[in-house]
């Protein structure tokens, strides 16, 4: 079996707090500015101003990403990687181009370590069934957390029960952080992998990943994060936090939909063998044998989303631009003052109040259900999502059916949050 | 009346904050569980079954106010039906809440439960008022998996 060289860890452990991060530049522009990007935002729902803060779902996207779309089929649309001819060699050299781009954006040493993927939830499941069916046999262990969304859930349940290994669930305390002396005790010689959020989508937790990775790896466990909702909100550095596998999806960080990326050190992603078998992931193929290609193709079986590539590379560079410490920082603001607002409603109640959070901000109330809250801001123009967001073991832990959950994006404004508070209070008069 | 209020009507509310029949009834004989995984409501409905009759009616669990609301008049307007009258029920009801009950002569047949008349203009709520009627519904065909509106 081979198990995760052991690479030491020199960098002291100190988390890069989202909490503390600098107000957003000079360089960064207003709200007005930014929505301008987004022509969607224009729309007017129910004949208000459209208040979008459903971004953990999915972001909105700005004109940057629909024109680079527009553009590729409008220009250079052809398969990728077996054209002689100029389209085609004109749609590989954007393809990689979008592939270096999520490689800086993820600030992976090669371009190689990341695959495409359809997104977090593929991600995952390249890993459990690439990585993990290669690894994890009878009576081992895999570990998550109990704040995983159900993506970062269902691929491990599924390949311990195929291999016979126990499926180990961290727990996490009232605030919604991850218990972690309990954790520690939970990494041990039956652990083969560690698969562990970044950012909580339904409690917005921002997990202490350097931490959780030295543990790990001084176990030599290797780690894989879930960043599909840290990636719009957070700067990410694959080595310096030392992950072996980050999973994120385009569409969440005002990229399209159907494209996402998986990075993976190469040693690993070498070692590993293919997720799925096609063209392009081979090198030769008779009926006796097949080598297979190198990376990332080898993971790549099948004609990928080109177009949905593009448009990824497009939205990272939009991000780029915008800079991630600024969004960072935006978004910091956002939920500080969205957490004052709302925590201070008479009846409400935020559900996840970890020392650092990013991005998402879920509550309930006394006086209505999230799902009533969600038809009458809908009516004000305010999208915000309700429900188990996907994570119904976090629901059982608070003991709650549902939670309402406003999600951050560039584009929000401290007037969005007043919509939703006034929004919120309307409901109240309704159900007073 | 905006669409808002004609969704949130005074009974509605009423019924929401004190449901009607909240409870096990004693000689229950029958119940179904039934949940919308899509927010998470969940209620169980007892039946009290005199042969095809239902004697007695009540139900558990928690849910938006459409959900609740409905869950509460339902059981007001089965009890003492019969199995055949209370599908009826439900067929029209489901009518109502989906706009295809057209006539105002379809809808006042439908009593206090014609307020639910406004949910046709909110067809993502249309699973929330009809939870409770398709757990009874597997209720009375004795079946004895959890319901789900998915
Ligand atoms: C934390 C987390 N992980 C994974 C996913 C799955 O992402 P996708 O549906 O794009 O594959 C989501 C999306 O909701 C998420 O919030």
């Amino acid at each position: 079996m081979t198990r995760l060289a052991h690479r030491p860890i020199s960098e002291p452990l100190q988390e890069a707090s989202a909490q503390e991060a600098v107000a957003p530049g000079a360089g960064f522009p207003n709200g007005e500015e930014i929505r301008r990007d987004f022509p969607i935002l224009s729309e007017r729902v129910h004949g208000k101003r459209l208040v979008y803060l459903d971004n953990g779902a999915t972001s909105q996207k700005p004109w940057a990403v629909i024109h680079a779309i527009m553009r590729y089929y409008e220009q250079d649309n052809a398969n990728i990687h077996r054209g002689v001819h100029t389209l085609s060699m004109r749609a590989t050299e954007a393809h990689d181009a979008a592939r270096r781009t999520v490689q800086h954006f993820l600030h992976a040493g090669e371009a190689r370590e990341i695959v495409f993927v359809r997104g977090a939830t593929e991600a995952i499941n390249l890993v459990a069934q690439s990585y993990g069916r290669a690894h994890v046999t009878a009576g081992n262990e895999v570990l998550i957390t109990a704040m995983e969304h159900h993506s970062n859930i269902v691929p491990w349940q599924m390949l311990c029960e195929e291999k016979q290994a126990r499926l180990r669930v961290a727990p996490i305390d009232d605030c919604g952080e991850l218990r972690m002396e309990e954790f520690e005790k939970l990494i041990g010689p039956r652990t083969r992998i560690v698969a562990v959020t970044h950012v909580s989508n339904a409690l917005g937790t921002v997990n202490p990943l350097r931490r959780i990775i030295d543990l790990a790896h001084r176990q030599n466990v290797p780690v894989l994060v879930d960043g599909a909702q840290a990636a719009p909100h957070l700067p990410v550095d694959v080595q310096a936090l030392d992950c072996d596998f980050y999973a994120f999806s385009g569409h969440k960080v005002y990229g399209p939909t159907g494209i996402g990326a998986i990075y993976g050190k190469a040693a690993l992603l070498d070692a590993m063998p293919p997720y799925q078998g096609g063209g392009d992931m081979i090198r030769s193929v008779t009926f006796e044998k097949t080598t297979y290609n190198e990376l990332p193709f080898k993971f790549e079986a099948g004609t990928p989303d080109i177009a949905g590539a593009i448009g990824l590379g497009a939205a990272l560079e939009y991000v780029g631009a915008l800079g991630m410490d600024n969004i960072a920082a935006h978004g910091q603001d956002l939920l500080a003052y969205a957490t004052e607002a709302v925590g201070a409603i008479p009846g409400v109640r935020l559900i996840g109040t970890a020392s650092q959070r990013a991005g998402v901000l879920s509550f309930v109330s006394d006086h209505v259900h999230p799902h009533d809250l969600g038809t009458i801001l809908d009516r004000e123009g305010v999208a915000i999502r309700t429900g188990h967001h996907c994570a119904q073991p976090v629901m059982d832990r608070f003991g709650i059916p549902a939670t309402a959950r406003a999600s951050f994006a560039v584009y929000n404004t401290r007037e969005d949050i007043d919509a939703l508070v006034e929004g919120i209070a309307k409901a109240h008069e309704v159900f007073g | 009346m905006t669409e808002l209020d004609e969704l949130y009507q005074e009974v509605i509310l009423e019924h929401s904050k004190a449901p009607r029949n909240y409870r096990r009834p004693e000689a229950t004989n029958r119940t179904a569980e039934g949940y919308n995984p899509l927010c998470g409501d969940r209620f169980t409905v007892f039946l009290d079954m005199e042969g095809d009759a239902i004697r007695d009616i009540g139900f558990q669990g928690s849910g938006c106010a459409i959900s609740r609301a409905s869950a509460s008049m339902m059981t007001q307007s089965v009890k003492g039906k019969s199995k055949e009258a209370a599908a009826r029920l439900f067929e029209e009801f489901h009518r109502l809440v989906t706009g295809e009950a057209k006539t105002a002569e379809e809808r006042t047949k439908l009593g206090k439960l014609a307020a639910f008349a406004g949910v046709s203009k909110f067809p993502v709520r249309v699973k929330c008022a009809t939870l409770a009627w398709h757990t009874m519904q597997s209720a009375l065909e004795g079946k004895q998996n959890v319901v789900s509106t998915e």
